[in-house]
């Protein structure tokens, strides 16, 4: 069986797997990180998005020797060591952005890379727009899109007044 | 998935090599159209030839015609300045297909070698008058695309490259299916020296075409009324769930004369 | 940390782990051994399976076993059981036809389980799955209610004639005809509610498990409700006893009423892993969700309203006729009955109601509750009609509405269809939301969207649902196979701290923080030093799960009920402790106080008592702190509200988009409004879904057409709107806490508003009604129809 090596969230893997086998499924099933979830199977949900090399990409759609080599951080990597949260795990949280949480990695994922993606600032449209590959059943997106918006200043070091 | 073997060359000669050498093998792109193909068991390749060492990625302009490698993303094409600044329309076009995790991956080149009929890339190509580079010739637009999911491009024959003429003004305008969010009318519109050219995808049973009755109408006038009387025939035209032969012809109206009142 | 209790904001428990990627999920569950099921299904709606041959399959890379209904049969498992018997107007009980675990004989719909291959990994059983040779007999299908019911239409079933499930009734026939012989004007609208794919994010999933020791199975399955499946299956299915069978729904991805029902996959997997002596996985793929969820909806209906000179209504005639799929789902025959045509009154006091309802069975997946339920056709119903005969009539909509609702001074109101509504004010909910919307400022904006070449409407709708399901009596009566009561244990530990067993189940309504807020208020204990425990029957005493907004109306109330048994316990304890009499003892802040003294014992001087019982009344009380409270409903709740949604459509494409939606709704008290608030937005966001963009579309053949997330329009983040949400409460007059529930407001009041806001938008093209959903095509093929017709003239 073919060997893929690869980084996830800092960590080194050497892994056996099957050409077949998709990056999704050497997280969920090799690596034990059940973070990543699998909502569809036609590249659609974007409950299974992770950062690979720093860009958000929907891992059941990446096989995993695609990501030879490759950085990739899942949503167990977001948080720091002490389990501080990352900003925007922090707004979805104060904002209700999450009920069921079954798309929440996905949409968390998504919404850090739309962030990292606009640092001139965002509005609400780019961010209804920047999630279109990503689905929720719960929460109507009213408070994901108020979530992601908090997060901008938090994450390019603003303060709240400087980002209106 | 079927399981199948996995391999990566380091360039396009070798991969065509290896799809020359196994009929069964199948080149992969970015894979956003072909791994949900294998996913759903509706093709059975012996091996998956990855591309993406094959060193095709790129932008650059010169005398006049901008040339992408095959294997350059969605959001490359949509990010660069070099594509925004020339065609606009095409920098637009790439910034609408999927979403942002799939123009993470997604390739030009291989949305081109799948030629999905309601894939947004032919119709710019089309539209532009591209050319077609590949491991073994060049290909004309106008010769390229054979209707949907065929191409001119031979089993062990890859595409490296895309070259596009700079027109004087181009636009894209797409109605996305609902659901799949892929177009179900996409117009594009290119202003040259020479003429406008106009390409339609999303619409056609045979896949991307030119529409030469609005081409001729704003050669003379590039204005949105020099097309308004256009009446494009239902015949040929798609029909689905979302949308009939009629609504897509209407739709075709709509779209290029939004488009011609957008471009740039 | 601030105030916590009941109306606190209080950020959700239940987040850290979801946001962490440490939720626990069916599908994140492996057991050691475990083996994976795949499950080959119908790819037809209706034949006669000839043979299956099973021999390459099994012989398969890694295959443990196959399984065909055959199979099933040889172990006399019983069908899938229905939960609720309607009975026809003459008496008779419904047609009831088997629904066998696994197909046998015929299939019945694209998407019924034909065999099952058990394997070692996935990939190896969906391998085998693919070598299964299954040689079918196709049979003419009826893919539509209006073909099932065709004379000579091809059967379902062949006990069940005519296709027909059940013909029901309710409401004075005699009443109702004679006032609308006496009628000033009669308004006839027909209309259709569009079949709906629930599509939780979650797929279903289902791990089975056998202790050869002991005898014992587990269940691990994504359920809403996990003593219900132990009851369902165990007793009818597997012949299990609840002592052997342990049922459990981790954390669950969205339900939306799809994850209630027992299905076939729970079935499959806990018997296989008897015969198999190893625990056996499911997990659905997206697609095999939309061939084997139950669906939502499927209402074909005419409504008629007498009305007097002034606009009066005196009458509603209603016939339905609703699709129960190829099989009865669980709860399927009481969704267009008892939760349908019983809401036929809605805000109005309409003084005469007769509805019929015909269900029928169809070459289709199998249709139950959605989000709402029964409820959202109704309000549909009601609240187009009502628009229409504002429009026929000439009357402004709102003074018709005005003039005929309920008034705020009529509570309790019995309506003419068994319910009695015991609060509410329509008046309120609606001038509230008015003004929310800024209504008076809309011919402004229309005017605005005119001038850019857009179709501005806005529409209302003023609905009432009835939740917090249910007392048992009243439900038994109406042909439920069960009580609707719920169950809470509460167990005060020795250090005051306390753990809440509830019988209702969270996968996305944030119990872990609400019900704590309850204990947090009633008890004074601090938040974090509560937790919820939910969804497993080896842990909880009993229970009847989450739907129909039941959670706090019913659970919640048996939380009050066993909190009140503790805080009496307590007092004598106190009592004792402070030597007083317990008359004079007192529980309040968290504290029992001895009146006219400041003698104080707090809850953890008498949970420390009550464990360690040194000093202590033990000749008259047991050591320890803990109660259990069953609660039985004496009455629905009633919710209901005001809705404004404000459209822009494009007249060139047909494409609408929502650009305003306002909903106020009377939920009756709030325990967390920021939770009250998120659910309204998701209701919303899926009745929006239902409005203009969800349909199920099945060929004349029975093929599903939109059977993917590539041909289903799921709503995403650019579909919708901000949703603004207020409450205009008043407050449950029969249950302790005076809440009504707020989980499917959203969907029941939504889709009118919509609609009526797109027909408002198209009013100078004389359209009267369109239905759902309202697509770009649709609306194009309108405009451009009242255009031709417009040129004509």
């Amino acid at each position: 069986m073919p060997q893929v090596s690869l980084t996830v969230n800092g960590k080194q893997h050497s892994v056996e797997v099957e050409g077949r086998t998709l990056l999704v499924e050497l997280l969920r099933e090799k690596l034990a990180l059940t973070g990543t979830h699998v909502g569809c199977d036609t590249s659609q949900c974007g409950a299974c998005v992770v950062h690979v090399n720093g860009m958000a990409v929907k891992s059941c759609t990446m096989l995993a020797m695609q990501a030879e080599g490759a950085k990739v951080t899942t949503i167990e990597g977001l948080a720091a060591a002490d389990g501080t949260l990352h900003p925007m795990q922090e707004m979805f949280r104060e904002h209700h952005a999450l009920q069921c949480g079954f798309c929440t990695p996905g949409m968390v994922m998504t919404a850090i890379d739309l962030i990292q993606s606009h640092p001139q600032g965002i509005t609400e449209e780019q961010i209804r727009d920047g999630l279109e590959g990503n689905l929720c059943r719960c929460t109507g997106y009213h408070n994901i899109v108020k979530a992601i918006a908090a997060a901008w200043p938090l994450m390019h070091g603003k303060t709240a007044q400087a980002a209106e | 998935m079927y399981e199948f073997a996995y391999q990566k060359p380091a360039s396009a000669n070798a991969a065509a090599a290896l799809l020359a050498a196994d009929m069964e093998a199948k080149a992969m792109a970015g894979g956003m159209t072909l791994i949900p193909v294998l996913k759903q068991r509706l093709n059975k390749p012996s091996t998956v030839v990855d591309l993406a060492a094959a060193g095709l990625v790129g932008i650059s302009e010169a005398g006049g015609v901008v040339t992408i490698g095959a294997m350059t993303t969605h959001a490359a094409i949509a990010a660069s300045d070099v594509v925004r600044a020339k065609i606009p329309g095409l920098a637009e076009q790439a910034s609408w297909i999927g979403d942002n995790a799939v123009r993470h991956r997604g390739t030009m080149g291989g949305s081109l070698a799948n030629n999905d009929p309601s894939a947004c890339y032919p119709s710019a190509v089309l539209a532009l008058g591209g050319t077609i580079v590949t491991t073994k010739r060049e290909i004309a637009a106008d010769e390229y695309f054979q209707g949907m999911f065929t191409t001119a491009l031979e089993p062990d024959e890859i595409i490296t490259a895309i070259r596009l003429p700079v027109p004087q003004k181009s636009a894209y305008e797409k109605f996305r299916n609902p659901a799949s969010r892929y177009a179900t009318v996409g117009v594009f519109v290119a202003q040259f020296a020479a003429g406008v050219r106009v390409a339609v995808t999303g619409a056609g049973q045979n896949g991307v075409f030119r529409h030469k009755e609005m081409e001729a109408a704003l050669s003379k006038s590039f204005t949105a009324d020099a097309i308004a009387a256009i009446k494009t025939p239902a015949d040929g035209l798609n029909s689905d769930i979302h949308a009939s032969a009629e609504y897509r012809a209407h739709l075709i109206g709509v779209m290029a004369r939004r488009a011609v009142a957008r471009a740039r | 940390m601030g105030f916590e209790g009941i109306g606190a904001s209080v950020r959700r428990k239940e987040d850290r782990r979801f946001l962490r990627g440490q939720g626990n999920y069916t599908d994140d569950i492996n057991r050691p051994g475990q083996t994976y099921a795949y499950i080959r299904r119908a790819d037809r709606p209706h034949a006669r399976i000839l043979r299956i041959d099973t021999a390459a399959a099994a012989a398969s890379a890694g295959v443990l076993a196959v399984f065909t209904g055959a199979d099933i049969a040889a172990d006399q498992l019983g069908g899938i059981p229905c939960g609720w018997q309607i009975h026809n107007k003459d008496g008779s009980p419904m047609a009831e036809p088997m629904h066998p675990v696994i197909a046998t004989g015929k299939v019945r719909h694209v998407g019924d389980p034909v065999a099952v291959v058990v394997a070692e990994s996935r990939q190896h059983a969906k391998d085998a799955a693919e070598k299964l040779v299954i040689d079918y007999e196709d049979l003419p299908a009826v893919a539509t209610m209006r073909d099932a019911i065709a004379p000579g239409a091809p059967l379902v079933h062949d006990d069940a004639p005519g296709n027909q499930c059940y013909d029901w009734h309710i409401g004075d026939r005699e009443a109702t005809e004679a006032a609308f012989a006496r009628a000033a004007h009669v308004v006839k609208l027909d209309l259709l509610n569009n079949r709906l794919i629930p599509n939780a994010m979650e797929p279903r999933a289902a791990i089975g498990e056998f202790d050869s020791n002991s005898g014992d199975y587990t269940l691990y399955t994504t359920s809403q409700n996990p003593h219900v499946i132990r009851l369902l299956m165990g007793a009818f299915v597997l012949h299990i006893p609840e002592n052997k069978l342990r049922v459990v729904a981790p954390d669950v991805g969205g339900g939306f009423g799809s994850k209630i029902y027992h299905y076939a996959e729970e079935a499959i997997v806990t018997w296989a892993a008897g015969k198999l002596m190893r625990p056996v996985k499911w997990t659905a793929e997206r697609s095999e969700s939309f061939m084997s969820d139950a669906h939502g909806r499927d209402h074909d209906s005419t409504a008629e309203m007498a009305l007097d000179a002034d606009g009066k209504f005196l009458a509603l005639r209603v016939r339905t006729l609703c699709n129960m799929g190829a099989y009865l789902s669980t709860f399927a025959p009481c969704v267009p009955t008892y939760l349908y045509a019983t809401l036929l009154a809605g805000v109005y006091a309409t003084p005469a109601i007769y509805a019929e309802v015909r269900a029928v069975f169809t070459n289709t997946v199998p249709v139950d509750a959605y989000r709402g339920a029964g409820r959202p056709e109704a309000s549909y119903l009601l609240e187009r009609l009502v628009d229409v005969i504002a429009a026929d009539t000439g009357i402004d909509r709102i003074k018709l509405r005005r003039m005929n609702f309920i008034p705020a001074d009529a509570f309790p109101y019995q309506t003419p269809v068994a319910l009695q509504y015991d609060s509410g004010d329509y008046v309120a909910t609606l001038e509230a939301a008015l003004k929310q919307a800024d209504f008076a400022g809309f011919p402004a904006r229309r005017a605005a969207a005119k001038a850019a070449g857009k179709l501005r409407g806005i529409g209302i709708s003023t609905y009432l649902e009835a939740c917090g399901i249910a007392p048992s009596a009243v439900v038994g009566s109406l042909g439920a196979r069960a009580g609707l009561y719920e169950v809470a244990n509460i167990r005060v530990h020795p250090t005051g701290s306390v753990t809440v067993f509830t019988g209702t189940h969270s996968h996305g309504q944030g119990h872990e923080t609400t019900l704590a807020q309850l204990v947090c208020s009633q008890l004074g204990v601090p938040m974090e030093q509560i937790e919820v425990v939910h969804g497993d029957t080896a842990k909880i005493p009993f229970g009847m799960g989450t739907y129909g907004s039941r959670s706090l109306a019913v659970g919640g109330s048996a939380m009050v009920k066993a909190m009140d048994k503790i805080i009496a316990k307590g007092r004598k304890i106190a009592a004792h402790l402070m030597e007083a009499s317990v008359e004079d003892v007192t529980f309040e802040d968290g504290a029992f106080k001895v009146a006219g003294t400041d003698k104080s014992k707090t809850l953890t001087d008498v949970s420390l008592a009550a464990y360690v019982p040194h000093n202590y009344p033990i000749e008259e009380l047991e050591p320890g702190l803990e109660e259990t409270a069953f609660y039985d409903p004496k009455n629905f709740t009633y919710p209901g509200g005001c809705h404004i949604c404000e459209v822009e459509i494009d007249p060139d494409t047909g494409v609408t988009r929502v650009v305003n939606f306002t909903a106020v709704d009377d939920v009756g008290r709030v325990i967390n409004p920021m939770i009250v608030e998120g659910q309204v937005q998701g209701g919303v966001a899926q009745g929006i879904g239902q409005a203009l963009l969800e349909n199920a579309v099945y060929d004349a053949s029975g093929q599903l057409l939109s059977g993917s997330m590539m041909d289903y329009t799921m709503p995403r983040a650019d579909n919708l709107p901000n949703i603004t949400v207020g409450t205009e409460s008043t407050l449950c007059t029969h249950n302790p806490l005076g809440v009504k529930g707020c989980g499917e407001v959203g969907a029941i009041g939504s889709p009118p508003a919509v609609i009526n806001a797109v027909v408002d938008a198209l009013s100078e093209f004389g359209v009267r009604h369109l239905d759902m959903p309202a697509s770009p095509q649709k609306i194009w093929s309108i405009i451009e129809a009242a255009r031709g017709r417009m040129a004509a003239e």
